[in-house]
């Protein structure tokens, strides 16, 4: 049905294939650490030790599986990579909705309301997003531990309330700058203050921008490993942390397939908020990166 | 406050206690803004000058007020690893945003031919991003370990002569570290330059293929330039991370073998909660503030502070 209007019928050219060769040879580089992670996790450690990492199970076991989510050891305790599922769980929901409660409240005050200062508030903001967190990590320690919160879990919800913070504003604000004024002004002159504005109006009009903040926090608090470490406290040790005790623990024998199993397990809620999510997850990114 | 508002009523309510609420107007957008306020003035300007003091004084394992000028910083300046994590991360980020952009720019364009399974393509190329730096760093440990990783495999199709012990040499740990962040992150660059790409006029392809230009110079000459704020935003993503770079390291070498692939970041972890110098940590974070800020500043002021009009 190709008519002489259709677009140009693509023959098989030398630079056709060569693209192909080249988006394979990519693709496959980009997965063959998902595959190798895989393979080496429905191993045995025999055959770890004996075979390449590429072969296939020559017996499939989810032992590994079992084992790296109820036994596994970090360091002193044995309860496997589920305690730090749970850990991330309860770290991840309150720190989602905290921060983005006050980046959304904040943006929508920085792009329709005059106030003093708010120049500043937004430098610092933009500023804070790009300095490295070394900068702020021992003087809050040393706040934490006079109120005394240091190490528990508030202390590390409050953190990633405080981080995510410059991003989900910069997000907000770009989002709420490119609504239209007059819809603003209208509610004004209905007699509406900020915060009957904000919750009756911007809060179901920021649907969009609210699923792209909550992709953008659930990944990243997710893969948060420095607060974790430095903030949570012992008990409530992410499962990005926990993984790397795991992983990198010195004693005893290297259980590859058991430590695959764990890897696979920590990246799986943001994977699955990726794959779930798809251009959203994108849109997140690039808006969240930098301009909306 | 959900009685009828028949109009007439409505607008005389409206307009009447007008002073009344103009004072309440005033005053509610600091409740809203209090928060922020708060947490920037306490998290970010507080923990910042408190830093900057900390490495003026003479603090070791705890903080103490003795001021002691510019100590930390000769110290800091004489110490080896500090050097050395600096000469790392000069060349981690030099490698690591090249390595990026061009195979995010090269796999944007791949896409952009209309290529058969683009979605499935573009899903292979971005999950990675989704990942943490921890499990990335991880991943490429165990393909890169010399007895259980590709050098093997190549042993036991005969290839002995291949070696592939990056990860255990000290002058090319640095580059398997370039390497999984290239992995990690070279996806969200093509995401960003696809948008940039789908963007640019179609009638410019028409143009420049009437013109018997070919493609890759159209690209080079024109397609390159048009794009030039995506890869700008692109290149301030790569930087953030490269200044942040901390967990890749500690998860595919740990800083090792011995030092070699020490970078700033880890070399402040180490300091404040290993070894117990905070003043020479703090020296090092600021040292790593002003840079950030010295360089990151004009750009800002450039993107969002310039007289705009307002976005329709």
């Amino acid at each position: 049905m190709q008519g002489p209007t259709g677009r140009k019928p693509q023959h098989l050219t030398p630079g056709r294939i060569g693209l192909y060769l080249f988006l394979v040879i990519a693709a496959l580089f980009f997965l063959l650490p998902l595959y190798v992670m895989l393979v080496t996790s429905f191993k045995s450690m025999p055959e770890i030790r004996q075979g390449n990492i590429f072969a296939f199970p020559q017996m499939w076991t989810a032992d590994a599986w079992v084992q790296a989510w109820s036994t596994a050891c970090t360091g002193l305790e044995c309860g496997g990579i589920s305690v730090g599922f749970w850990n991330s769980v309860k770290i991840l929901i309150p720190s989602m909705i905290l921060s983005i409660l006050i980046s959304s409240l904040t943006g929508y005050a920085l792009s329709f309301w005059r106030v003093k200062g708010a120049n500043v508030l937004f430098a610092i903001l933009l500023l804070g997003a790009f300095i490295p967190y070394q900068v702020f990590i021992y003087p809050l320690v040393l706040i934490y531990r006079d109120i005394g919160i240091y190490s528990t879990l508030p202390c590390i919800i409050i953190t990633h309330t405080v981080f995510g913070l410059p991003v989900l504003t910069l997000l907000f604000r770009n989002y709420y700058s490119s609504l239209p004024m007059e819809l603003f002004k209208a509610a004004r002159i209905d007699g509406a203050g900020l915060w009957q504005i904000f919750f009756r109006l911007m809060i179901p009009m920021s649907i969009p921008i609210l699923v792209v903040a909550a992709i953008l926090q659930v990944t990243g608090i997710w893969n948060d490993f420095l607060f974790g470490v430095v903030f949570a406290g012992r008990e409530n040790f992410p499962m990005t942390v926990q993984l790397n005790n795991i992983v990198n623990s010195t004693q005893g024998e290297k259980l590859y397939n058991v430590n695959m199993a764990a890897t696979i397990l920590t990246a799986l809620v943001p994977l699955i908020v990726y794959f779930g999510s798809g251009r959203w997850f994108v849109r997140g990114i690039t808006a969240g990166a930098v301009k909306g | 406050m959900n009685t009828p508002d028949t109009s007439a009523a409505a607008v005389s309510a409206a307009v009447a206690p007008a002073s009344v609420s103009r004072r309440k107007m005033h005053f509610s957008p600091y409740v809203a803004l209090f928060p922020a306020f708060a947490i920037v003035l306490l998290a970010y300007v507080v923990t910042v000058v408190w830093n900057i003091w900390i490495s003026f004084t003479d603090s070791k394992v705890l903080p103490v007020n003795i001021f002691v000028g510019a100590k930390q910083y000769d110290r800091l300046f004489s110490t080896a690893r500090w050097l050395l994590s600096l000469q790392n991360v000069v060349v981690f980020g030099v490698l690591f945003i090249a390595g990026c952009l061009i195979l995010g720019f090269l796999l944007a364009v791949a896409l952009d031919q209309k290529v058969r399974f683009e979605n499935t393509f573009r899903t292979i190329f971005l999950y990675p991003f989704a990942m943490s730096f921890i499990v990335t760093g991880l991943v490429w440990q165990w393909i890169m370990n010399p007895t259980l990783g590709l050098q093997k495999v190549a042993d036991s199709i005969g290839f002995t002569w291949f070696r592939f012990d990056w990860i255990v040499q000290s002058d090319l740990a640095l580059y398997v570290i370039v390497l999984a962040g290239i992995w990690q992150s070279s996806g969200l660059v093509m995401a960003i330059m696809l948008a940039g790409l789908r963007g640019v006029d179609r009638e410019l392809w028409k143009a420049t293929r009437i013109d018997g230009v070919p493609s890759w110079r159209v690209y080079l000459h024109i397609v390159i330039p048009i794009l030039r704020p995506t890869i700008i935003t692109a290149s301030v993503l790569l930087a953030i991370a490269v200044v942040r770079v901390y967990e890749l390291v500690l998860a595919t070498t740990g800083g090792g073998p011995g030092i070699s692939t020490e970078v700033p970041g880890k070399f402040i972890m180490d300091y404040l909660f290993g070894r117990g110098n905070i003043g020479l940590a703090t020296g090092a974070s600021t040292v790593m503030f002003v840079t950030v800020v010295i360089l990151v500043t004009p750009w800002l002021y450039y993107e969002y502070f310039r007289e705009k009009p307002r976005g329709n």
